[in-house]
């Protein structure tokens, strides 16, 4: 293929999936709204002037961000992990690209960018929805834009490496509920780790998404409780990583293949 | 200049649950031929289709197509060959033109090019009034025939089959014929499974017979005509159609009692 070609290929795969997203946004874009206007309204109005201040600024304006980031990292997971499933087990469209002359990398390419939008769009709209509870500080626009396509795309990358090997639908909903609920909840969405004991502080550090939380938080806030280049440095090498296996995946053809 | 459109040596292939496949198929489709590959269920027909168009890891063996080594250019293999699975797999919630005009986009064509071209074939395929419905509001005939549009819209010039006619009315399956027929006299090469014999009668120039994994007797339409005597295996008078005899001869059935 040459290169336009591979570009009509890659748009072809984006154009389907924001169509899809689309035409069923009441189950892409909705429910991260509904769930985080609760949190908002919890957490800032009914909660949040009892809790006061944290690093120097009022609570709720402290979960801004985490709750953001929850919203981006779930649905980019989520997005490429269940169209992957649902394309190769369920309908078995995923032959029709197999069968194509269109190369692995750029399959991989037009599946996590669906997984971006969906993951980006939910997150600019939870924030938006925020505007209706706080006021919004802005430290680095530069390192909010940074943080919100890394994750989503560490995450729309793992979300894809779960839907090339997941052999029933349990396999899909078990490591979003299992595992990256509680890793986005321990992460410090609601509190700093300054405030935890040392153990669970020190415990803190190996959950990826404590890196994550604290670098979009510095991007709002200017505040963080680790160094954003340690940040950047977990981030890069999970998309490094996670590109990698699902390059050798989709070259290999395991998890899709018989 | 190549003249052989498909070309199998020692082919195997041994599935991860220990089922054998295929045990060594050694096959050549001609240029431009009206190629049917007939055999009983599980005999591996579908799996050699499914080793050529990039489905199914062989497990040992070559395969060229147009003279392309397939496990070593598997894009540069794919590009010239359309393929029409046994089973339905059309996205029932995507459009009609959509579902034709997307697989375009995954070889190379953009949608401005594919769009006129798409509404071409299904008019010639008898979908143009179902244009903008959604595949599930199709009968199972129809979404064949949307299968056969799909595998067409990038002019392939070597069209896989894998029993395109199956659960089709028989008017439907006529006018299929037809326009199988016009395209082999375009110069597509086509190579076809079937359980419907007299399909295969009527259509091919050349047959093969596969069982077990390996193919037990090849070679034009004529000469296999030429090996049924009239009898049954069991050497009672056949009251079948010839090509229906000498299958269950080379495949060791024993016909129906009637």
């Amino acid at each position: 293929m040459t290169p336009y070609e591979k570009w009509v290929a890659y748009y072809t795969i984006i154009r389907k999936e924001v169509v899809r997203l689309l035409r069923i946004w009441p189950q892409t874009f909705l429910p991260s709204l509904v769930t985080s206007t609760l949190y908002f309204l919890i957490f800032g109005a009914f909660l949040g002037s009892r809790i006061g201040m944290v690093h120097g600024v009022p609570y709720i304006m402290f979960v801004v961000p985490g709750l953001v980031m929850l919203s981006v990292v779930m649905n980019s997971y989520m997005n490429t992990s269940f169209v992957m499933f649902q394309s190769k087990f369920f309908m078995r469209t995923i032959d029709e690209i197999l069968v194509s002359p269109t190369p692995p990398w750029v399959l991989i390419a037009g599946f996590i960018s669906g997984g971006l939008i969906r993951g980006i769009v939910t997150g600019i709209l939870v924030l938006l929805v925020a505007l209706f509870f706080t006021h919004l500080v802005i430290h680095s626009v530069a390192i909010i834009i940074l943080f919100l396509v890394l994750s989503s795309l560490v995450f729309a990358l793992a979300g894809l490496v779960n839907g090339i090997y997941a052999k029933s639908m349990d396999a899909v909903n078990i490591v979003p509920t299992f595992v990256l609920q509680p890793l986005v909840y321990l992460g410090g969405i609601f509190y700093s780790t300054a405030s935890l004991p040392p153990f669970w502080a020190s415990l803190t550090r190996f959950d990826p998404l404590f890196y994550i939380i604290n670098g979009f938080r510095y991007g709002f806030l200017g505040i963080s409780d680790i160094s954003l280049w340690v940040s950047f440095a977990v981030l890069g090498t999970l998309v490094l990583l996670l590109a990698v296996v699902n390059l050798y995946l989709l070259k290999k053809g395991l998890g899709l293949k018989q | 200049m190549e003249d052989l459109a498909l070309k199998t040596t020692d082919l195997r292939k041994t599935y991860a649950d220990g089922t054998v496949a295929l045990t060594g198929v050694t096959l050549e489709v001609p240029k431009g031929d009206f190629f049917a590959l007939l055999g009983p269920n599980g005999a591996g027909k579908s799996t050699l289709i499914g080793i050529a168009t990039g489905l199914v890891i062989p497990t040992g063996g070559a395969l060229s197509i147009f003279g392309v080594d397939a496990f070593a250019q598997p894009e540069r293999a794919r590009r010239p060959v359309g393929v029409v699975p046994q089973n339905l797999n059309v996205n029932p919630f995507e459009k009609v033109i959509d579902i034709v005009v997307n697989q375009a986009g995954y070889y190379g064509i953009p949608r401005a090019v594919a769009l006129p071209r798409a509404d071409a074939i299904l008019k010639d395929i008898g979908l143009a009034n179902k244009r903008e419905n959604i595949a599930r509001e199709l009968s199972g005939g129809m979404q064949r025939r949307l299968m056969i549009a799909r595998a067409l819209v990038h002019d392939p010039e070597f069209l896989f089959l894998d029993e395109p006619t199956a659960g089709v009315d028989v008017e439907s399956r006529r006018a299929m014929w037809t326009y199988l027929k016009t395209l082999t006299s375009k110069g597509v090469t086509i190579l076809l499974t079937t359980h419907y014999l007299e399909e295969a009668e009527q259509l091919a120039k050349h047959v093969a017979v596969i069982n077990h994994g390996t193919i037990v007797a090849q070679g034009t339409i004529d000469e296999m005509l030429a090996l049924a005597d009239g009898r049954t295996p069991e050497g009672e008078a056949f009251r079948g159609g010839k090509l229906e005899e000498v299958y269950l001869k080379l495949t060791q059935q024993a016909p129906e009692q009637n």
